[in-house]
């Protein structure tokens, strides 16, 4: 079954452009000069993203360089601890909707210490976490600034409020499971 | 809101920096901060190139329009205010199949191209119109049937059982998603009763 599972996720990728390409080609579709059309539409995309991309990274790289991320993941980690977030990945919940990278670099901290491997109690927590949520902050820059959207209404609190949800279930769903499938 | 995010990053960040000593890394943060912001765009280019590319091939033969069909019950619920035959609905569901899937990158470009369709519907162009709202709770929330890159990462670290993150996330993601669609109409409820 796990065997199936890893060539899965591996599989996925190519499989899929494969049937779209035999599919659109079956279908009678010009398929390269389609993709090519298509695919203009990259470059434009990703120049729009600069400035607002430039904004955000800059105000985060600022606030995590200068210590003030940490302070702040010090000061929230008793709050998850008191709703059963063991004290070791809580960091992770805080740090995955603001950086993906730093928060999958800490995953990788947890994987390499000592008795807290990928499949320990708290090396699935992490993967988990990593996994079922998103960097909030960075889709809601890239998404809303693509179009230029300046009022966000209510997205970010939606957004960031989901996170801590998606970290409790994680909580659950690791200890739900772990028992059944001999982590 | 963003203006006072941007500027409390900022401004928060700097009077730490005076206090702990890390003025030069701040200073540093901001050089290297807007040069990665810089990288990220350009590195998105050939993502968003493949998936725009490969999305027009399935839309041209009409795999979209099946798609769409498929799931028209759930997006009509979820997304009341989209015409049932947009283009929006179909990038829409795009979007959803690829976050769903978990492959690479590819549910950013395909969410990208369902914003500029919801754009189009959108009466005021600065402010986020109710479907972008819903459609960014989906993607934050980001529901992941496959978590490729973390199994991956299990496995570089000889984990025994690197896809056991896959129930585990399915279920956490689903909670996730479903929270987050409830809070959408909970906080769009309380958005109209203070406007009305």
């Amino acid at each position: 079954m796990q065997d199936i599972m890893s060539s899965v996720s591996e599989w996925l990728l190519p499989i899929l452009v494969g049937t779209i390409l035999v599919f659109g080609y079956l279908r009678r579709v010009p398929i390269y000069s389609t993709f090519v059309d298509g695919a203009k539409g990259g470059f434009a995309t990703a120049i729009k993203l600069i400035p607002h991309l430039v904004a955000m990274v800059v105000a985060v790289t600022v606030f995590s360089e200068s210590g003030a991320m940490g302070i702040l993941v010090q000061l929230l980690t008793p709050i998850l601890q008191w709703l059963h977030v063991p004290a070791e990945v809580a960091p992770l919940g805080l740090l995955r909707p603001i950086s993906g990278q730093g928060a999958l670099a800490f995953m990788v901290n947890i994987f390499q210490t000592k008795g807290q491997g990928p499949d320990s109690y708290l090396g699935m927590l992490a993967s988990t976490m990593q996994a079922s949520s998103d960097t909030t902050l960075y889709i809601l820059t890239v998404y809303f600034g693509s179009v230029g959207i300046r009022k966000f209404r209510y997205a970010l609190k939606v957004g960031l409020l989901s996170d801590f949800i998606s970290v409790l279930a994680s909580v659950f769903a690791v200890s739900l499971l772990s028992g059944m499938i001999h982590v | 809101m963003i203006d006072f995010i941007w500027l409390v990053l900022f401004i928060v960040g700097i009077i730490t920096a005076m206090f702990t000593g890390h003025m030069n890394n701040v200073a540093d943060a901001i050089l290297k901060g807007s040069e990665k912001g810089v990288t990220l765009s350009i590195g998105l280019i050939a993502v968003i190139a493949l998936w725009l590319g490969l999305m027009n091939i399935a839309e041209k033969a009409g795999a979209i329009a099946w798609l769409s069909r498929v799931l028209r019950p759930v997006a009509r619920m979820l997304f009341p205010s989209v015409p049932a035959d947009h283009p929006a609905m179909g990038a829409i569901l795009a979007n959803m199949s690829a976050n769903l899937l978990g492959i690479g990158n590819a549910a950013t470009p395909l969410g990208l191209k369902a914003m500029h369709e919801l754009q189009t519907l959108n009466p005021d162009k600065d402010r986020a119109s109710d479907a972008m709202c819903t459609l960014l709770a989906i993607n934050t929330a980001s529901i992941t049937l496959i978590p490729t890159t973390v199994i991956a990462i299990r496995m570089q670290y000889h984990s025994a059982h690197p896809t056991a993150v896959v129930g585990t996330t399915l279920v956490a993601t689903a909670i996730g998603t479903v929270a987050a669609i409830i809070l959408d109409r909970l906080f769009r409820w309380l958005d109209r009763r203070r406007h009305a």
